[in-house]
């Protein structure tokens, strides 16, 4: 295997509405951030992969024209995946580890606002049986919620804590859409969005986009005093019927954390991409998380959830504290789909 | 493959051979910040291209970025409303949501001032005159009906300049 690491990692501020700028518009100044911050320009890239999805925009091949963003002249090596851009990173590692890429460009953008997103995430469904019932994404996760709640793996207090520590983290975040200083019993004392779930148990509704630099072996060296090395990575999914799942746990994030070995050392902090509290607490135990792990300081999904990009800012996250020498060994985690089907987990080491 | 064997209570019942789903969701398109300008400065019977301050490019309409450089394009320039037909199709063919009548023009014309040429009707002018290299002048919609669309142009016709040298279009067909 090809050691490769994380360089460089930048983002937009994470909004309710950027209804001035387009997606290219976004998205240029985080690609000029990302390759600044790795010290290179756009000719020592030799591989992009983008994330987005047309259902955001509401408009076919969307991503051809933020392509604009990289100006790819001479033509470029690229590709684009409709998922969120921590596996956008994983085709680019991939790639890399192929050997003929030494530096990548990874970005992912998402503007939600555009259109109804509880109803558009309703058509990843599958198209027979629950699709046509548009069952929304926070409906669905309340379902799950309901079923934790049930079965006696979390209360509504341990999730109001979530809540409240996010946003206290959030403060320290500065491209962060929510963050402030919230009593757990005072949240819970307001009235509920869908039940079981409270406003405090939902991701805000976000425009924003992410990059990150990938590098490999001594490039990266060269390129950065204290690279993110990716020590393990791993994705897992699990059936689309809902029906077929244990929703109290995430199967498929124990399987990603056990190939990319999670547990082989010590995990000073990670950075989960859980859009909703209870969904925090199910894979703080799905990844064997103790609580001494640092649990997504910047604030995560709960304070800035711009769909196909929130996971990508994990991984750039954790990845920066690590570069900043806060952590030496530090998880990322990123989800797709509803209720946690699909996982993605990086473990992520300085030298 | 093995016979499917139906549960009791399924046998006899008439079959799903299909079902439809409709779906519909509504946007908000955002132009964004360059291609507003444009269509404001539609509003007002200007056109207006962004030049990119590496390649000296001139888009219109303009998007924001010159996706040669990957830099935005800030630099404003106005441009005149006439051009020059680099490629063009005579369309015969009726298709769903067709407004105009049969046969028409349907044009590339690169505006004098620009590099990126925009897609519109070309009349006044027989199909079988059409040709690359015209010289062409854009007919606006009476000022009262002025909108921000490149509909407030009707639509280009020949305005009897001799034609373009090739040199001058070449990089645009
Ligand atoms: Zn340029």
């Amino acid at each position: 295997m090809r050691d490769i690491a994380v360089i460089s990692f930048a983002q937009s501020p994470q909004v309710r509405r950027q209804p001035d700028l387009n997606e290219v518009e976004m998205l240029m100044p985080v690609v000029r951030d990302a390759l600044a911050g790795a010290g290179i320009t756009k000719d020592r890239v030799d591989f992009v992969c983008s994330a987005s999805s047309d259902y955001l925009a509401g408009q076919a091949f969307s991503f051809v024209m933020t392509l604009d963003a990289v100006g790819p002249w001479p033509p470029i090596s690229e590709s684009h995946v409709d998922m969120d851009g921590a596996w956008a990173a994983y085709e680019a590692w991939v790639k890399m580890q192929m050997g003929h890429v030494d530096v990548a460009l990874v970005y992912a953008y998402g503007k939600s606002s555009p259109g109804d997103i509880r109803r558009v995430l309703t058509r990843q469904l599958d198209p027979y049986y629950l699709g046509p019932l548009w069952p929304d994404s926070v409906s669905l996760a309340a379902l799950q919620a309901r079923c934790g709640l049930d079965a006696g793996s979390f209360t509504k207090a341990d999730m109001a804590e979530v809540a409240a520590r996010s946003r206290r983290d959030a403060k320290a975040n500065a491209w962060a859409q929510l963050s402030g200083d919230d009593d757990p019993a005072e949240l819970l004392g307001r009235d509920e969005l869908v039940s079981p779930l409270h406003v405090h148990d939902c991701p805000p509704v976000t425009d924003g986009a992410a990059a990150v630099v990938l590098a490999a072996g001594d490039v990266a060296r060269e390129l950065c005093a204290r690279p993110a090395w990716i020590r393990g990575i791993d994705h897992r999914i699990e059936p689309h019927a809902l029906g077929l799942r244990d929703l109290t746990r995430s199967v498929s994030t124990e399987q990603a954390a056990t190939a990319a070995g999670v547990a082989d050392g010590p995990v000073q902090l990670a950075e989960l991409h859980a859009p909703f509290t209870h969904q925090e607490l199910i894979l703080r135990s799905a990844l064997g998380l103790g609580d001494d792990v640092v649990v997504n300081p910047s604030g995560g999904a709960l304070c800035a959830n711009a769909i196909m990009t929130a996971g990508l800012i994990r991984l750039g996250e954790a990845a920066s504290r690590v570069t900043a020498g806060d952590a030496d060994r530090a998880v990322a985690h990123a989800t797709s789909g509803p209720c946690l089907q699909q996982n993605l987990v990086c473990v992520l080491e300085g030298e | 493959m093995p016979e499917l064997v139906l549960p009791d209570r399924l046998r006899g019942v008439e079959p799903v051979r299909s079902i439809r789903t409709p779906a519909r969701l509504d946007y908000e398109f955002t132009a964004g910040r360059a291609t507003s300008r444009f269509l404001r400065g539609v509003a007002e019977k200007r056109l207006l291209g962004q030049r990119c301050p590496v390649c000296r490019k001139v888009y219109v309409p303009p998007r924001g970025a010159c996706p040669t450089d990957g830099v935005p394009t800030e630099e404003e320039v106005e441009l005149g409303h006439t051009g020059t037909v680099t490629t063009f199709c005579v369309v015969n063919v009726q298709f769903y949501g067709q407004a105009m009548e049969l046969p028409y023009v349907s044009a590339l014309i690169l505006l004098d001032g620009s590099d990126l040429p925009i897609m519109h009707l070309l009349q006044e002018v027989s199909a079988d005159d059409v040709h690359m290299g015209m010289r062409v002048e854009a007919v606006w919609v009476p000022d009262d009906e002025i909108e921000p669309t490149l509909e407030s142009i009707r639509y280009f016709r020949p305005n009897g300049e001799p034609d373009a040298p090739w040199d001058s279009y070449k990089d645009n067909v």
